[in-house]
């Protein structure tokens, strides 16, 4: 085995594949960037050396500064996690050429899976199903018109070197076949620097299913079942599971039975995944073939107890595989959610920044991983699974230089229902303050009676949140529950406020046990009999509800019982109450006194300030540069200019969304407080 | 019980249902639709349940003039008395301006400046809720002679008790001055204004339209005059807020601080903070971070947040004592000082020596503002008011240095040199008399025009000074913390001073350039 292997990927990855190579004994090396210096995959590595500056272009896919660190670390592997190099043939060569062990397939393999022009023609060969479309280069805007109506509307354009999203359009027209051509065509040459574009059947209600593949390089191969990756947003992957809430035992063979013989027909060896389009009539189609490690691997992990970054790493050691495919059996459920650093409040904006608070849930080991003691990491063991993948760490700034992605949030349980309520438990355990993030969208999804049914196609997103996400309306059953248990709390932190010393001896306060709590616009009346292990919380229409729970106040995390069901809490201050934030609701509860209560409901109802419709300049300053131009619709949040002030630039943002109507300040101009910088419609 | 005990009781539980009523039901009524509460029902919410004891009740004005003799409603305007926030006396006054508008008549006074009198002797903090119209015209002198009375109280009051201002609608005229003597002033949006002279004078004098809210609004004091500590959205969490603050607050200038039992460990170590502050040295970063981290239970309540925002100033607890912070913000202004910011953090810092509230001060501070306006405005002199304040102040002192800590502000915020009991620097720290380029121009003018020499005077100059080592050497650094354990190391440093005791020379009293 190898003693020592370098890391050429950053984020969770890296620090998934330190945990399997520390667990195999190996010795592991991290690469960074300037913007990474302090990241926790460098934290984590036994080695660690500097590649360059941030931009990902000018470090982490530069094969020659990559094959530098490798030469000076010494390693005898390389794993190059998923994105950056992990599918570019020529840096396999290059390894090659030093001597040093790929962990993934051969050059030969990615080459030609890596074209999605060439990779479908081999499917075709190898007999698998594949979309009809047309396989050959298009020249221009015009061309792709015409094919579009051969193969027939709708149709999707897709570069043939792309990936995660970019460089795809779906067209319902002509007008929309040349837009989409054109957009592709230049997303695809930004960002892959090839500018090739090719158009197939879109398939409608579909859902994008995949097959794990692992082969090594003495001719065996299996599937290691498949998941279900449907919750996309703009062809990004949000939420995936495993095993596939659509599939029957038949189609789950057909689909893994031609993944491998795809992966076969190309001396595939290594883990791989073979992505298909599934329509309603559970007929499947080839998409493409990942020829590394996915991003959503661990699901196939915990249902099937298979450590893949160890299958990789063995096969890349030119080990035959130890399990044959009627090792493979998949138990219980897996869901992953993906926790980006994106503000679904303002139309998923990336947000970056400083991570001033980041408590994910605590870890849980259980199910297969754990059976066969393949659980990377030290958590302690449980009935259900928690498994967070991360890359960041709480005081971790998230840069604008690389993915949003944050971390993976795993749970397994033996139900899929099981496995469901497990994370939403576990989504609202998760603390994450300083950015923006999609962790309130993520319960929302969670709780979408589509999602539990199991029905997602990978529209849901789209045509459930058709104008984005607003937050979530908890229903009734649920605030009584949030009333109950901020009640309880909200006595416990009274009677410590009746503890203040200096009390006048015999005329202490007595804290009450009536209470008046109002959230979301509902108003309940209850009465609190606490006890050594909890309280009681009684309503006035004769219903009452247990509550228990080890809060205290300032806990920023309100882990509470209410009649025996979980109820995970998020709390922060406001005034007379709480701001609690659970099951992607943000809500304020007050909890009042009768009397309280009543004279608070004289108080008039304000509306919200009508925020001006003035960009002022909030300090004397140097204007450095405009982010925006008039007429520009920006979104809330969106950076609109920069003030130099004391030597320090200041980013001023958007309030709210709006059309700029004025600019009044230009580059270098010299601002006094409150001058006017630009004005909104 | 004879029947002439029965008519005495029942006469007297029919005056004080009278009293109670204040201007009748109708104005009452008038007063909720204003987005108001009345002066009994706001002191339900100061005070805990039940505790109020009232003084004065049937107290009426002794006017004759104007058909004044025709209304005398019983309380005259005004609600006193004393009550309890969570078990701490405090004494209370409410004007009530369903009763002749809540104006102030020579009675009305009387009973205001009864319960000072009270409050002053008994070590207790009073609470003026002020809802008035402002002098009863129809007193004329006497009136006038009321509010000289209750002036005086304040400024006699002034260091010997807290004193609070909440200003619930109306505070116009000679008003505005005894709120403006008192420690804290908290106004309710919408529904209060205070101003000298209200928007019809102005207009008549100087031709200027402005409206009550612009003239004297919660937003115009919070934000521009700085005149209020804090706004909120209605009278139920203004006295909410009020009773919180109180919490933090010793009675009186005879004892120490409240100390509350507290649910957050002393030595919570917050390994966040070892990346609080950011590489590059001129980029910003969120002082509060820091204050709400090493705050017990992340609780602050902060005083003035809306004005001069490049120093925060505000309350926290320690192993549940009370601790005033003051801290330069990196976010506004690179956290410099100004006239502003000196004022504001200056009286912060009086009135916690006033009142024995150990001072925590966190510096990253690259100096004082340059420009006319400030010196045109008299930064010279505003800036040594928190100089003055500093070094004055005889309660425990503790600073943390975080960053910047250049020229004047370094001496001024709390320094080891104005009495400071501790002082910690992170390693972070940058004490000098300035940045490195502008010393390297200075002292290296020769080599200006020479980019690469410039270049290398700076790296010199930093590797010289830019770090907490050059002070700690001397002494004017006591020890260079790890920002992870600050929590830790402040609350000991307070620990260890809670038996100061300092002594100013005598003195009539100071002359704090004012």
């Amino acid at each position: 085995m190898f003693n020592k292997i370098l890391i050429a990927n950053r984020g969770e990855i890296a620090c998934r594949v330190i945990k399997t190579a520390r667990k195999m004994g190996i010795g592991t090396v991290a690469i960074y960037s300037d913007a990474d210096r302090q990241a926790l995959h460098v934290q984590m590595a036994d080695e660690a050396i500097h590649i360059g500056p941030p931009p990902a272009n000018q470090s982490y896919i530069v094969i020659d500064k990559v094959m530098e660190a490798v030469k000076a670390s010494g390693a005898q592997a390389v794993h190059p996690g998923y994105g950056f190099l992990s599918e570019n043939s020529k840096f396999a060569e290059a390894l090659e050429a030093a001597g040093v062990a790929f962990v993934g397939p051969p050059v030969g393999a990615i080459e030609k899976m890596g074209d999605k022009i060439t990779s479908k023609k081999i499917a075709q060969e190898a007999g698998v199903s594949t979309v009809p479309g047309y396989m050959g280069l298009i020249a221009d805007a015009d061309e792709a018109v015409k094919i579009s109506n051969q193969v027939g509307y709708p149709v999707m354009l897709k570069a043939s070197a792309g990936g995660g999203g970019k460089g795809m359009r779906i067209a319902w027209n002509d007008a929309e076949a040349r837009e989409g051509f054109q957009s592709s065509k230049n997303e695809a040459a930004n960002s892959f620097g090839d500018d090739r574009i090719f158009i197939e059947k879109f398939v409608t209600q579909p859902r994008h299913i995949e097959i794990q593949v692992l082969c090594d390089s003495h001719g065996n191969g299996i599937y290691l079942g498949e998941r279900e990756c449907s919750i996309q947003r703009r062809q990004q992957k949000v939420v995936e599971e495993a095993p596939s809430p659509f599939l029957d035992e038949t189609t789950r063979r057909a689909m893994g039975e031609q993944a491998v013989a795809l992966a076969q027909a190309v001396d595939y060896a290594s883990a791989g995944t073979v992505e298909f389009i599934v329509d309603s009539e559970k007929n499947f189609y080839f998409l493409e073939m990942n020829t590394r490690l996915q991003v959503e691997h661990p699901v196939t992990e915990l249902i099937t107890g298979v450590d893949l970054v160890e299958q990789m790493i063995r096969v890349a050691n030119g080990e035959a595989l130890s399990i044959t495919q009627d090792d493979v059996t998949l138990t219980g459920w897996a869901i992953e959610n993906r926790l980006y650093a994106e503000d679904p409040y303002r139309g998923f904006l990336p947000s970056i920044g400083r991570l001033t608070r980041y408590r994910p849930p605590m870890e849980q080991a259980a199910g297969p991983l754990l059976v066969n003691d393949k659980w990377q990491g030290d958590a302690p063991s449980g009935a259900i699974a928690v498994r967070n993948d991360t890359g960041v760490y709480e005081g971790g700034e998230i840069s604008m230089y690389y993915d949003p992605m944050i971390a993976k949030l795993c749970t397994w349980a033996p139900t899929r229902e099981a496995a469901i309520e497990a994370m939403r438990v576990a989504l609202d355990s998760f603390e994450v303050e300083g950015i923006g993030h999609n962790l309130p969208f993520l319960s929302a999804v969670m709780d979408h009676p589509i999602f539990i049914a199991g029905e997602m196609t990978t529209a849901f997103i789209e045509e459930q949140y058709p104008d984005g996400f607003e937050g979530v309306e908890l229903p009734d059953a649920d605030l009584r529950r949030i009333a109950s248990a901020t009640a309880a709390m909200h006595r416990v932190a009274e009677i410590r406020r009746a503890r203040v010393s200096g009390r006048m001896d015999n005329h202490e306060r007595k804290v009450g046990t009536d209470w008046n709590v109002t959230l979301q616009g509902q108003s309940f009346d209850v009465v609190i009999s606490a006890d050594h292990d909890g309280s009681t919380v009684a309503f006035d229409d004769g219903t009452s509800m247990r509550v228990s729970g080890a809060w205290t106040p300032g806990d920023q995390l309100a882990e509470m019982s209410v009649d025996g069901a979980p109820l995970v809490l998020k709390v922060g201050k406001i005034s007379g109450g709480f701001r609690i934030r659970t099951r992607g609701a943000d809500i304020k509860v007050h909890v009042r006194t009768p009397r309280q209560a009543e004279l608070a409901r004289k108080m008039p109802e304000k509306l919200p300030p009508d925020t001006s419709k003035l960009l002022l300049c909030p300090m004397p300053g140097l204007v450095v540069k405009l982010d925006v131009a008039e007429g520009d619709e920006v979104q809330e949040g969106q950076a609109l200019c920069t003030i130099e002030a004391m030597k320090m630039e200041n980013i001023l943002r958007a309030e709210k969304k709006g059309t700029v109507t004025k600019i009044n300040a230009s580059a270098g101009d010299s601002l006094a407080v409150d001058d006017v910088i630009m004005e909104f419609e | 019980m004879g029947l002439k005990m029965k008519d005495i009781l029942t006469e007297l539980s029919d005056r004080r249902e009278a009293a109670r009523l204040g201007g009748g039901q109708k104005r009452l009524d008038a007063q909720h639709g204003r987005g108001k509460l009345t002066a009994r029902e706001r002191i339900d919410l100061l005070v805990d349940e039940g505790s109020f004891e009232e003084f004065d009740m049937f107290v009426t004005h002794r006017c004759t003039d104007f058909g004044m003799e025709n209304q005398k409603p019983a309380g005259d305007g005004v609600v006193t008395g004393w009550g309890t926030i969570n078990g701490r006396m405090v004494y209370v006054f409410s004007q009530d301006f369903t009763v002749l508008g809540g104006s102030v008549s020579a009675t009305h006074a009387m009973k205001i400046c009864k319960i000072m009198d009270m409050a002053m002797q008994n070590g207790a903090p009073v609470i003026g809720i002020n809802d008035s119209g402002g002098a009863r015209i129809q007193e004329g002198v006497d009136s006038l002679a009321g509010y000289g009375d209750v002036f005086q109280r304040n400024i006699m009051a002034s260091g010997v008790v807290p004193q609070i201002s909440v200003i619930m609608g109306p505070c116009a005229g000679g008003a505005v001055y005894s709120p403006a003597m008192t420690d804290f002033i908290f106004m309710v949006k919408d529904s209060s204004y205070m101003f000298v002279t209200g928007p019809d004078v102005v207009k008549t004098v100087t031709n200027e339209v402005v409206t009550a809210e612009e003239l004297g609004g919660a937003s115009t004091h919070t934000k521009k005059s700085s005149v209020a500590d804090a706004a909120f959205e209605n009278d139920v969490e203004a006295l909410a807020e009020v009773r919180r603050l109180v919490d933090f607050l010793p009675m009186n200038n005879r004892e120490k601080p409240p100390v509350r039992p507290f649910f957050d460990e002393p030595g919570r170590v917050e390994a966040s903070l070892d990346t609080l502050v950011p590489d590059n040295p001129n980029a910003p970063y969120d002082m509060k971070e820091l204050i709400l981290k090493l705050a017990d239970e992340g609780d602050f309540y902060e005083i003035q947040e809306e004005f001069a925002k490049n120093i925060i100033t505000g309350f926290i607890r320690l192993e549940g004592r009370t601790v005033g912070v003051v801290a330069n913000q990196p976010m506004v202004l690179a956290g410099c000082l100004d006239i502003d910011s000196s004022r504001k953090a200056a009286r912060f810092v009086r009135f916690c020596d006033a009142f024995e509230i150990p001072i925590l001060t966190l510096i990253d501070v690259p100096g004082f503002l340059p420009g006319t306006s400030q010196e045109y405005s008299g930064v010279i002199k505003h800036g040594a008011k928190l100089l003055f304040a500093y070094g004055e102040a005889t309660v425990p002192k503790v600073t943390v240095i975080t960053r910047k800590a250049y020229g004047g502000a370094y001496v001024v915020m709390a320094s080891k040199h104005l009495r400071a009991d501790i002082n910690y620097a992170w390693p972070t720290a940058e004490i000098a008399v300035m940045g490195a380029k502008g010393a390297t121009e200075i002292i290296h003018r020769a080599d200006l025009g020479d980019a690469a020499k410039t270049a290398e005077h700076v790296a010199d100059y930093e590797e010289r000074f830019a770090n907490p080592f050059v002070a700690a050497e001397r002494g004017f650094i006591d020890e260079v913390i790890q920002p992870r354990s600050t929590r830790k190391r402040v609350s000991r440093a307070f620990a260890s001073l809670r038996n100061k005791d300092q002594k100013m020379p005598w003195k009539k009293h100071d002359n704090i350039p004012l």
